[in-house]
């Protein structure tokens, strides 16, 4: 099979790292040779994070390339914007709908755009954009948006529920488990 | 067991399965959890040193007493500990002794992108370079064999790519060595002319017998392709994008150990393929090797020796096909790392650009404090170069400058390299003013202990310096402390301190807002009846305050009710919540 490639990108802090540790966890308890990158230091300070996941027979660069992408999951609607060009023909982003003004807009020296979601799907993307942060704060926790991205990702994958609850079982503290679990329902009920 | 690990981890694991049991390092992204996870065996005793020629030559020492040992740095820290390394060389060792240095190709956190590759040259130090995980795990435990054998202290190189990547490992227990004997050797371990003149010779004639090891380890390897045509040579992450668009059609040779590096080996290779590449990030340093080899190799005519390499860049120079991604026509705006909200710098750095002061900046989260709309740092070399930097501005400028300049250090890079330059202020007199922000952790390598901090790598309490009665001992009278949420008294002390005839120290104390025992106040909120629109509170660049609908808004998130933006504030729009 060809190496499959899913980018996780995000504000630093939002919690994206989970989500890679998690499908991590799972692609490896499936036999795929996996490999996931990250880039910690000055990024976890607000600024743009981006996290690698690759799996397949074998693979051999720890990062994606532009045009390779074929998921991009995103935890900011101007992130999904800012890594198109990393998707590859036919590839699919999901996104969460909320905002977050980086410094620059925040300074009034550039402007967040608008209608983004519609100007991304206008060009000719596969875009799934759903308010993740409603759907974590209703599972109990706007902290569970990861949860929620994944629960949609969930649906282009052909892995099993259980599959994915053990990832999830594996992945998040006991106490969390069944706020993440919900989460990860609603996620993938938005479809 | 087969698992997932982060590089960094499975470099510890390595250490850890190697037998390793002393290690001692200073924090620098991209090498920063080597050490971190190394600390979690209880076999091995860790430690943060206060900089990296410390770690170096702690570590040289516990060598010395017959333990394997390890320092770890990123690639600048490798400059500041050059000076032992150079020598160590000569001495070699007792128990093995591994230097792990992590580069940063692309410069993610860093502010220069060397090659650490020239240091083991240099140096005369083998160098081993692992592509992933799985090898960095490996190597280790081949490095402390190397070590030993060939009584050399031994670098191992890794770069972003391979510290902060997870792949797979085999993981195995570990194996306990035995602490060698110490025996005096003065010929060998003091390094004065006489002697180091008998151990020249003998590191050169280990410098051959390493290039006969590197002809037949299993370190560097030949994958024979199906095509003759092309033979690629490669390290290091460099070889995996080879392998990603290569596949297995054309011949690779893949150095494990890239110094010393064979000769005949890649003279064999060369002449097996009609044509070769070199594939390698920054410097042509394999190419320059083949060259002085007299072999036709072709390297940086094809690659840039700036940044990171990927699969694409491979592919382009190779003159091969691929998908360079559609664009999303639309201006999107830069997303820049910053200050965090509730940050103690701010304050402080309010104050100096206020005041439209030099400052003479230096290595850490508040070097963050020179974008916009702060703009309060002039300059960012090295650890510690601010507060030499300032007095050497002063002395060159005379007392005008003297009276509207100022260096800013955070407490880790102080201990680092800060006191040497506060001890010159003080030794050769210039009216210098220093101001160390003190937010009591190592911040922007992801909060780690340091002898400021009164807690040790593994969490225990330690020594704690006083900040104070340290400058006093190095020659300052005029040391005061100042609360970095308190802008009168920031704006007092400083205006003051710049003023008086003699060198200052401002000690701006506040912890880290992220430390989990800091407090955090309840959200400002925003009186809109009183908000004029009048945008101060815009001028600190905190991340929690944005202007919604012309007045100011609070994302409560984010805010930690510091209370800095309501001093700012005249019309007492902004208000603190009862507690």
């Amino acid at each position: 099979m060809r190496t499959k490639n899913i980018m996780i990108v995000g504000v630093g802090g939002q919690g994206s790292l989970l989500a890679s540790k998690l499908l991590g966890k799972l692609l490896l308890s499936r036999g795929y040779d996996v490999k996931v990158s990250e880039v910690h230091g000055m990024s976890q300070r607000g600024g743009s994070v981006v996290t690698y996941v690759r799996y397949g027979q074998k693979v051999y660069s720890p990062i994606i390339d532009k045009g390779e992408a074929d998921v991009i999951v995103s935890f900011e609607l101007l992130e999904a914007a800012r890594w198109t060009q990393y998707l590859r023909p036919n590839g699919k982003i999901i996104t969460n709908t909320q905002r977050i003004n980086p410094m620059p807009v925040i300074t009034g020296a550039a402007q967040y755009p608008s209608e983004l979601a519609e100007k991304v799907k206008n060009a000719g993307f596969d875009i799934d954009a759903i308010d993740a942060l409603s759907l974590a704060e209703e599972a109990g926790s706007s902290k569970a948006v990861n949860l929620v991205l994944l629960g949609l990702l969930s649906n282009y994958f052909e892995f099993s529920d259980e599959e994915w609850m053990l990832a999830i079982e594996q992945s998040v503290p006991t106490k969390f488990l069944e706020l993440n679990k919900k989460a990860f329902a609603l996620g993938k009920a938005e479809r | 067991m087969k698992q997932l690990m982060l590089g960094n981890e499975a470099f510890a694991r390595g250490l850890y399965e190697a037998g390793c049991s002393f290690v001692s390092s200073y924090p620098g992204t991209p090498s920063t959890e080597i050490t971190e996870y190394a600390a979690k065996f209880t076999e091995i005793y860790a430690e943060w040193a206060p900089n990296e020629k410390v770690a170096m030559e702690t570590a040289f020492g516990a060598s010395l007493a017959g333990k394997r040992s390890f320092c770890g740095m990123k690639h600048v820290g490798l400059n500041v500990a050059a000076d032992p390394l150079f020598t160590i060389s000569y001495t070699g060792v007792n128990g093995g002794m591994i230097i792990g240095v992590a580069d940063d190709p692309g410069m993610h956190s860093s502010q220069n992108e060397q090659d650490s590759r020239n240091y083991a040259k240099a140096a005369k130090i083998p160098m081993l370079e692992p592509s992933d995980s799985f090898e960095a795990l490996e190597f280790t435990k081949i490095a402390y064999e190397l070590s030993e054998t060939y009584d050399t202290p031994v670098l191992m190189k890794i770069c972003t790519r391979v510290a902060h990547s997870q792949s797979i490992v085999q993981t195995s227990e570990r194996v306990e060595t035995a602490q060698k004997a110490y025996k005096k050797n003065p010929q060998k371990y003091i390094m004065m002319p006489a002697f180091a003149k008998l151990r020249h010779p003998i590191v050169e004639a280990r410098t051959k017998a390493l290039i006969e090891y590197a002809e037949s380890t299993s370190l560097n390897r030949i994958e024979y392709g199906t095509e003759k045509q092309l033979g690629i040579i490669t390290s290091s992450t460099a070889y995996q994008y080879v392998k990603e668009v290569c596949g297995d059609t054309i011949s690779v040779l893949k150095i494990g150990m890239i110094w010393p590096m064979p000769e005949k080996l890649l003279r064999d290779f060369c002449a097996s393929v009609e044509k070769v590449i070199v594939v390698e990030e920054l410097d042509g340093f394999i190419e320059e090797h083949c060259r002085n080899l007299r072999l036709d190799v072709i390297g940086k005519e094809l690659f840039s020796n700036i940044g990171e390499l990927s699969q694409n860049a491979v592919a382009a120079a190779l003159g091969l096909t691929y998908d360079d991604g559609k664009c999303l026509d639309e201006s999107i705006p830069n997303r820049p790392p910053v200050m965090c909200a509730g940050c103690p710098h701010r304050g402080l750095y309010y104050t100096l650009s206020k005041l439209k002061l030099n400052v003479i900046g230096d290595i850490g989260c508040y070097t963050l404090g020179a974008t916009a709309p702060l703009n309060a740092v002039d300059t960012c070399v090295c650890m510690g170069a601010s507060v030499s930097g300032v007095h050497g501005f002063n002395k060159a400028s005379g007392g005008e400058s003297e009276q509207k300049t100022v260096a800013v250090i955070g407490d880790s890079t102080f201990m680092h390299s800060g006191m040497t330059g506060l001890v010159n202020i003080a030794y050769n007199h210039s009216n210098s003013t220093v101001i160390i922000l003190d937010n009591s952790i190592t911040g922007m390598t992801g909060h780690q202990q340091n002898p400021t901090t009164g807690f040790n790598l593994k969490g225990d309490p330690a020594a704690k310096v006083d900040l104070e009665a340290l400058c006093h001992a190095l020659g300052i009278a005029r040391v005061r402390v100042v609360d970095p949420y308190d802008l009168m008294q920031c704006e007092e002390a400083v205006k003051e301190e710049l003023s008086v005839a003699e060198p200052s120290v401002i000690i701006s104390r506040r912890p880290c807002a992220l430390l989990k025992y800091v407090k955090h106040k309840k959200p400002i909120k925003v009186d809109m009846q009183k908000c004029i629109s009048c945008k101060m509170c815009m001028k600190i660049g905190c991340p929690a305050i944005s202007m919604t609908g012309g007045k100011a808004k609070i994302d409560t998130t984010l805010c930690t009710g510091c209370g800095v933006c309501m001093q700012l504030c005249r019309p007492g729009a902004l208000q603190e919540v009862a507690q």
